[in-house]
């Protein structure tokens, strides 16, 4: 987990006014963009920004897009995000992203104007109380009173971003502080005392670990969005570990990317939409090896019937995710790369790798995969749309590419069908389930690698959320692909509409959609719309050659439902199939007792 | 103060009966004192569906700027060990203390339980005899009065505190004011 001081310039106290001392602050930190949105509140700091050039400020069109695109940043690049806004609405718009990056443990720096400290409490045009607002969705936040204590604070604020388990600051700054002069302090290398987080995992628990891998006749790893947190050397440790031990291995949708999808003991995503071998392997395994994930609803489906036989390893650096939904036999708190480093390590010197004795739990996952679950019926007339984001992998999968989605069904059937080969590709609202994430954080990914293809994979209902921020990316000269699987329906709405409620379509229907061709060309970028099968191929590499912003409305079939799927309130063993899911199976797929449940 | 429901967590996914019995524990939270960190702690027993049986906060090294906060809470020991990991996560917070679990392992049933009252009684006549009579024998002291009132100032587990309000009540109790718990471990042990 790099914090992004990679200069600790030693520098004199140095007298200067708060706004100076924030643009300071930031360079002092490795900051190179900042995505932001101005406003009366701060005025000043943005006045530092126009007078230098080291750090680049992207502005957005609103709040919530700021902070998606440094969400989208920090995810590409393993830095924190850092996004700027002013007081009151310009907070309250940030507060969609910073839950989303609490959810998904992603290092965002949120710096908000506030009002001068004489009018905080007076109810004064755009104030918020926004350290009241912010402290359920940040990891930590600050109101900054003294212009004494803002550097260090802001040096704090990267700090704790970026350390331990990652996740999103505020820090408040009233607007008399911004012009207040006072001495700026460089990056503090010492810690607050209190905030200390254990990264070296206990050997003892790593050694018992080890032991029970050894002896395992059908174990599975579970990983999560924690090994990418940790950083490259994670993902390489997870693929030495994968190599060495033979075990088979499936991802949260947030740990994507880890361990390469062309691995051949890659079983596919796990979870509600995950593939039936992954599933199958997570509920008959006797021992499971979680490593930087936290068993979420939607991995465990019913937990009374989760991995009923199986005694689980969890490694995770929050010790409030062990023993939280699921019991762990042995816990291991610490950072995911430390921990691995000392497994793989004991694994050479002590277990003896028989790798026959996982012969039969192979065959067994071989019966499963031949289940071949991602299976659709192709179509010639119509794009179904598994086949559009298989020809989008097929045509890009040789570039630099990044992913960024959308949430939905687009979301389920990029995860499924999109491959990845490494971590901090694949960029996509995983806890919070943010509509609208995937366009401005193309924006932030793009703005981050210039010369990369990175494409949002969309929904047509998600994208109309964030749709203005196609104008910052014109303006930015961030030729982001917004591909759009354009269904005319909120696609997982209709389709738990058709589970949950007799298919009764209640507002689930767009009847009034933009042309997106026309509005692509309003926002000077470039439209394709691609009707066809046959057309599709062209239409993708046409997407790929344009060096502008492109919006391309993919018409595919309107009611594919997304499938495989562990409809809510069943386990991992009563996957709906796509070959089973009748229109029937479809409506009695989920109990009374299932449908109370999200 | 205290939510109702006892879900050990956020998740939708628990239908399963918790078969655990909730108990009622006593920890101690040695936080940095600084502003909001009260709100951080609360807003994490309401945001997570957890209860505050009793709250008592007070700075108690002033040099080094950080106080005590100590809190009675309600749960299944799943659930307390996931509020005192949760506590642990907030970043004031220096360390989480469960003294009731700490209390067994040095074969006590509970920690050290203090709390206190004023309890203000009226009356003339045999009535107020009465109740300075029964003050003394729950060693409540006379902190103010005059011939129509007494305020009694009165410590102690709750459970006595409890048992002399309900004394005082026929005899002309006018209002109360306790605090919450103030809890530590016996012994020579810090926490």
């Amino acid at each position: 987990m790099s914090n992004g001081q990679s200069e600790r310039r030693e520098m004199p106290r140095t007298e200067m006014t708060g706004a100076e001392m924030v643009v300071q602050a930031l360079k002092d930190n490795g900051v190179k963009h900042v995505f932001g949105y101005p406003g009366g509140a701060v005025l000043p700091i943005y006045d530092e920004i126009f007078q230098q050039d080291e750090v680049e400020h992207i502005l957005v069109r609103h709040e919530q897009g700021a902070g998606h695109a440094a969400e989208g940043y920090a995810r590409s690049t393993g830095k924190a995000g850092v996004m700027l806004v002013t007081s009151g609405p310009g907070a309250t718009n940030a507060v969609t992203p910073l839950q989303d990056a609490l959810m998904d443990s992603i290092p965002l720096v949120c710096l908000t104007g506030q009002v001068p400290t004489s009018l905080i409490g007076s109810d004064a045009f755009q104030e918020c109380d926004t350290v009241g607002i912010t402290r359920p969705c940040t990891k930590h936040n600050w109101l900054v009173k003294d212009v004494n204590e803002l550097a260090a604070t802001i040096h704090e604020a990267f700090h704790v971003a970026t350390t331990g388990r990652p996740g999103p600051v505020v820090v408040d700054i009233p607007k008399d502080v911004q012009f207040a002069r006072g001495f700026y302090v460089s990056p503090q290398i010492a810690p607050r005392t209190s905030y200390q987080p254990k990264v070296q995992g206990d050997l003892d628990k790593i050694k018992a670990a080890v032991e029970l891998m050894a002896s395992a006749k059908k174990p599975i790893i579970y990983s999560g969005g924690g090994v990418i947190n940790s950083g490259a050397e994670a993902s390489h440790l997870l693929r030495e570990l994968v190599d060495l031990t033979g075990f088979p291995i499936t991802s949260t949708l947030m740990g994507l990317g880890a361990y390469p999808a062309s691995g051949k003991n890659w079983m596919g995503m796990l979870g509600m939409h995950g593939t039936y071998e992954a599933n199958m392997a997570m509920h008959d395994c006797d021992v499971m090896i979680c490593i930087g994930a936290r068993f979420d609803d939607r991995i465990t489906g019913r937990l009374t019937a989760f991995s009923p036989n199986s005694k689980k390893i969890h490694i995770d650096i929050d010790p409030s995710s062990i023993n939280k939904n699921v019991h762990t036999e042995v816990p291991i708190i610490g950072d995911v790369g430390r921990v691995l480093e000392d497994m793989v390590r004991l694994w050479r010197a002590t277990a003896k790798a028989d790798k026959k004795v996982l012969y039969p739990w192979w065959e067994q996952i071989a019966k499963w995969r031949a289940r071949d679950s991602l299976a659709y019926k192709m179509n010639n007339d119509v794009i179904m749309p598994q086949y559009a984001i298989q020809r989008l992998y097929e045509l890009t999968k040789g570039m630099d590419t990044y992913i960024t989605t959308e949430v939905g069904q687009h979301q389920m059937w990029a995860a499924q069908h999109y491959h990845f080969e490494k971590p901090n590709r694949w960029m996509t609202s995983g806890g919070l389930g943010t509509m609208g994430y995937g366009l401005p954080a193309a924006l932030g990914v793009q703005i981050a690698h210039p010369d990369a293809l990175v494409i949002d994979i969309a929904g047509d209902a998600s994208v109309q959320m964030t749709m203005q921020e196609m104008s910052a990316a014109v303006q930015h000269d961030a030729p982001i692909k917004i591909f759009i699987l354009n269904n005319q329906y909120m696609g997982m709405v209709r389709q738990w509409q058709q589970l949950l409620h007799g298919n009764r379509l209640s507002h689930s229907y767009t009847e009034a959609m933009p042309d997106f061709v026309k509005l692509a060309e309003a926002y000077g970028g470039h439209g394709i719309r691609c009707e066809k099968p046959d057309e599709l191929d062209d239409a993708i590499k046409e997407m790929i050659a344009v060096k502008k912003p492109v919006l391309f409305d993919c018409r595919v079939a309107t009611l594919a439902n997304c499938f495989p799927m562990i409809p809510s309130g069943k386990a991992h063993n009563e996957m709906l199939l796509p070959d089973e899911a009748t229109d029937e199976a479809v409506a009695n797929a989920i109990d009374a007792k299932g449908r109370e449940l999200v | 103060m205290n939510a109702q429901h006892l879900q050990p967590t956020g998740s939708a996914y628990f239908i399963a009966k918790e078969t655990e019995r909730p108990e009622n524990h006593t920890l101690s939270v040695l936080v940095d004192n600084e502003p909001g960190v009260l709100a951080r702690v609360i807003g994490l027993f309401s945001g997570r569906g957890y209860n505050i049986e009793s709250l008592t906060v007070s700075e108690t090294e002033h040099e080094k700027h950080l106080s005590r906060i100590t809190i009675v809470t309600r749960g299944t020991p799943h659930v307390l060990e996931q509020i005192k990991h949760q506590l642990e996560r907030i970043v004031p917070v220096h360390r989480v203390v469960d003294l009731t679990v700490r209390s067994h392992e040095f074969g006590q049933e509970r920690p050290l339980e203090r709390e206190l009252a004023l309890v203000k009684v009226a009356g003339t006549g045999e009535a107020r005899v009465e109740a300075l009579r029964l003050a003394d024998a729950f060693r409540a002291s006379v902190i103010d009065a005059n011939t129509e009132h007494f305020i009694f100032e009165i410590t102690g587990k709750g459970s006595k505190l409890d048992q002399f309000i309900a004394i005082m009540k026929p005899l002309g109790l006018v209002e109360i004011c306790r605090t919450g718990v103030a809890a530590m471990n016996r012994g020579p042990q810090g926490m």
